[in-house]
């Protein structure tokens, strides 16, 4: 079943015997939430999830970070529920929860013993539409994200750098305003607020549970109908429209500095197709592109940049395709001690440049279909990351079906659509490049 | 609702699951010693190697060469350069994986059962015969000085440096395990060959094997691995003297919020109390949103996003450490409320409600761990490097349960220490 391009692949699979996909199955409850299934009965543990298509692009201009805070604020209580007391009878049950937000999606979890599955689903199905906040939860809570947002951000500068990247490279767009929100907008994000997107946003129409491990399919299903069948969906839900970009025209420039910088680098990300449902094509060259680039020692940069000159100390190369609209694609060099930004960046687009010429190895090639192929194996070891992969596929405007055709139209990408992908992508007027650096003053003082 | 409210009771009631793990021994032919559990349901293996020994054993002179010595195993081994090793392990869908720590080197392996033979064979390269040709050496420090640059300003390493330094000076642990940007700049390639003999030998080796694989297999796959290893490496280093005196010590840095590490002397995995102190941190800054730190520092306070301790007991001395981050304005009051929690764990201990929450956290979490043929590999390595019995993991839960009330207070009453507990705090607090 697997035809080989190359010798250099010299080990075959001898046969898939059961494909990762085979481990799952789906429903659909009346009220509209979907349910994904993913079998492994290999140890008695379930790992219980609740994906809502609302993320941090489907914020209002104005409350920037609120779909992160309300998650925060999901842990506080409901009408029958004390603040606290969800995550505690987790706990109390050997469990452990958790929950995270992301541009196009909000994702709340309980890992547990599997036979604890319907006390997760009695306590996630009551908070999708019970939310009981006050004043003095928000105050406090607040003041937490701002934390988080010191931690992750303001205290390290090449977050602070994306931030910029980020913003400059979408001039309509959400994905251009940080998930965590900006600052000055988080310090004044209110009750109402919260509430706002909560009674928007989470309904069973716009959720998809995905529970993964030592469960049948029949037992989960019902089970959701008991506990989130009952639910009733939001009729004024909408279609999930948002800002698009318009042409790029102008490629932008950006020097980032900050005292604390001790390696400077160049990164340059360009305004990408995403993963689309039923024409995945595309963005499955520009996975395979992005391995061959810069997925580690064997990659082009390395080849060109780190062993056939030693200009840089890493390069890097990579591609978000699951996203629900326009992503990026990311170049990074950091160079080594004594070259320039200017030099890193000029190598950096010799290198691109002659990746363009030279074409694409089929040695290369079919080493990363190799490896494509035994990550099916792999994926069966790891539901979370398979519970995962249909979360945010779900989230992102794909289907099961494109889930499941997405390692097979990754074996089909060839060179032609490689470089294709390539020549529309490398388009200097949609990307943005940065340099991060210490501030030229300070390293002359220091030097 | 009855219903309901019934299966509450029952669920709280219920008696904690176990993992179902069959661990068997396994000596190979040649004489090494490995635990593995067959699970033939995906066609692959993970296999976990440890050394005992690992950064611990750089000369005085010459820290970083362990670390650095790693970090080259797979850029050059046999007849391959580092190139064509990776194209090899990629045509195989190997991936290898090669760390060094205070206390051990490791390298995570995982493979194929169709291409178990020639992935073997790669890894065995990679640690019997790697070559470190002088130009990986060099890419490869240069890597290694980068990242060390970048912790001298970040705050979190910063912190990390410093504590260390106050609690263990001159011994290995007092230092970071990948050196200075001068200790590194000064390794030769001998020390990198040194640093090898020293710490991949057959006297120091533990094996851990899941997955798609039989006994006799193993056997043979070990013998083949690892048979051309030297019998015996380096001898480990002494005990490491704890220097702490407490107090706070702060380490000026202009970022907007500081960064604080604590510790104070910790407890010995071996000890018979070690069990009655491991549940006590749960319940003081172990059990994630479920501590008393975390609910008096972040839940009630706001102060912080996260703040933690944990139970540190390493092969050489034993540490009880802990984190926490706040803007340079708050810093100040999360540290009070941390020593005021200190001290009233130390003076009234904790109550049966908290012991029995903590108990049910730890005995239902524990089978959760084991979710995966690499997790199962890695805890059962560290099951012998501590020298728990192969049965253990059928009986770790009883010992959580067996722990009382008068254990965890009187342990909290002779182990913690608020007088003793140390802060090393980066960045520009204010009213420290």
């Amino acid at each position: 079943m697997m035809r080989f391009l190359a010798g250099a692949a010299a080990f075959a699979l001898a046969a898939l015997p059961l494909r990762a996909e085979d481990m799952v199955t789906d429903f659909r409850l009346e009220n509209g939430m979907q349910v994904v299934v993913v079998e492994d009965h290999r140890a008695p543990v379930v790992m219980h999830m609740v994906w809502y298509r609302a993320g941090a692009a489907d914020e209002t201009p104005g409350v920037s970070g609120v779909a992160h805070f309300l998650e925060h604020l999901l842990f506080k209580g409901t009408e029958t529920m004390e603040p606290g007391e969800f995550s505690a009878t987790v706990a109390a049950n050997g469990g452990r929860d958790n929950a995270f937000t992301s541009y196009d999606y909000t994702a709340y979890y309980q890992r547990v013993a599997a036979d604890r599955l319907e006390l997760m689903m009695k306590m996630e199905s009551d908070r999708m539409v019970n939310l009981q906040l006050d004043e003095e939860d928000i105050l406090t809570e607040r003041e937490v994200i701002i934390e988080e947002r010191n931690q992750r951000t303001e205290n390290n500068p090449a977050s602070l750098m994306r931030e910029q990247l980020d913003a400059a490279q979408y001039l309509n767009h959400r994905y251009g305003v940080p998930i965590i929100g900006w600052r000055h907008e988080m310090e004044n994000l209110s009750l109402d607020d919260a509430l706002a997107y909560y009674r928007q946003f989470y309904a069973p129409n716009n959720a998809i549970l995905v529970v993964a491990g030592d469960v049948e399919p029949d037992a989960v299903l019902d089970l959701a109908k008991t506990y989130y069948g009952v639910l009733p969906p939001n009729p004024a839900l909408g279609a999930r429209a948002r800002p698009e970009e318009p042409p790029q025209t102008a490629a932008r420039r950006m020097v980032f500095e900050d005292p604390r910088v001790a390696q400077p680098y160049v990164r340059r990300s360009y305004l990408a197709p995403e993963r689309d449902s039923g024409d995945q094509k595309t963005a499955a060259a520009l996975t395979i592109l992005a391995e061959i680039l810069g997925g580690g020692t064997t990659s082009y940069f390395a080849e060109k940049l780190q062993f056939d000159t030693q200009l840089a100390v890493y390069t890097g190369a990579w591609y978000g395709g699951t996203s629900l609209d326009d992503t990026t694609f990311d170049l990074v060099v950091v160079p080594s001690e004594g070259v320039s930004l200017e030099e890193a960046e000029a190598a950096m687009d010799g290198a691109l440049a002659d990746f363009m010429k030279a074409g694409v190895d089929k040695d290369q090639l079919s080493r990363i279909k190799m490896q494509l192929r035994a990550s099916q194996i792999y994926a069966r070891d790891d539901v979370e990351s398979l519970a995962n992969r249909y979360g945010r596929a779900l989230t992102s405007g794909l289907t099961i079906a494109d889930v499941q055709a997405w390692p097979d139209v990754l074996q089909a990408v060839t060179e032609e659509d490689i470089l294709a992908a390539a020549d529309m992508v490398f388009e200097r007027k949609n990307s943005v490049t940065g340099w991060l650096r210490a501030p030229v003053s300070a390293e002359e003082v220091t030097q | 609702m009855m219903r309901i409210i019934l299966s509450f009771v029952l669920l709280l009631a219920a008696l904690p699951l176990r993992a179902g793990v069959d661990v068997r021994e396994v000596t190979t032919p040649g004489g090494i010693n490995a635990w593995l559990v067959e699970e033939p349901s995906i066609p692959f293996v993970a296999l976990e190697l440890r050394f005992k020994g690992g950064a611990s054993l750089d000369a005085p002179d010459k820290r970083g060469a362990t670390n650095l010595m790693m970090a080259l195993l797979e850029e050059g081994a046999g007849d391959l350069d580092a190139r064509a090793f990776a194209r090899a392990a990629e045509s195989l869908a190997a991936s290898f994986s090669y760390r060094a720590s205070d206390d051990a080197v490791s390298i995570s392996a995982r493979f194929l059962t169709e291409n178990r033979d020639a992935a073997v064979d790669l890894l065995r390269l990679s640690l019997v015969e790697p070559t470190f040709p002088d130009k990986a050496v060099e890419r490869v420090r240069g890597q290694v000085l980068s990242g060390l640059r970048g912790d001298e300003k970040d705050p979190n390493a910063i912190a990390g440096r410093a504590f260390k330094a106050m609690a263990f000076g001159d011994h290995p642990y007092g230092s970071p395990l990948d050196g200075t940007v001068e200790s590194v700049a000064a390794l030769t390639r001998e020390d990198i060959i040194t640093a090898h003999s020293a710490a991949l030998a057959k006297d120091r080796i533990y094996v851990s094997a899941v997955g798609d694989i039989t006994e006799e297999e193993l056997g043979a796959l070990l013998d083949r691995l690892l048979g051309d290893l030297p019998d015996t490496g380096a001898p480990m280093p002494g005990p490491a003297e704890l220097g702490l005196k407490g107090g706070v010590e702060i380490v000026e840095f202009d970022t907007p919020q500081s960064v604080a590490h604590f510790g104070q002397a910790g407890i010995e995995r071996d000890d018979d109390d070690f069990f009655a102190a491991y549940v006590m941190n749960v319940i003081l800054g172990g059990g994630g949103f479920e501590s008393r730190l975390m609910e008096e520092v972040r839940e009630k306070r706001g102060l912080t996003y996260g703040v933690y301790s944990y139970l540190v007991p390493k092969d050489h001395a034993a540490l009880y450490l802990g984190s926490v981050a706040s803007a340079n304005d708050r810093i100040a009051e999360a540290i009070s409320v941390i020593r005021a929690e200190w001290e009233r764990m130390a003076d009234e201990g904790v109550t049966q409600d908290e012991l029995d929450k903590a108990k049910a956290l730890l005995t239902g979490a524990y089978p959760l761990r084991f979710d995966g043929n690499g997790a199962i590999a890695r805890i059962m390595v560290g099951m012998q490097m501590d020298d728990l019995p192969i049965d253990y993991i059928a009986t770790r839960n009883d010992k959580v349960n067996a722990v009382t009330l008068e254990d965890v207070n009187r342990v909290a009453r002779e182990l913690l220490d608020p007088e003793g507990l140390q802060f090393v705090v980066v960045g520009k607090p204010e009213g420290l």
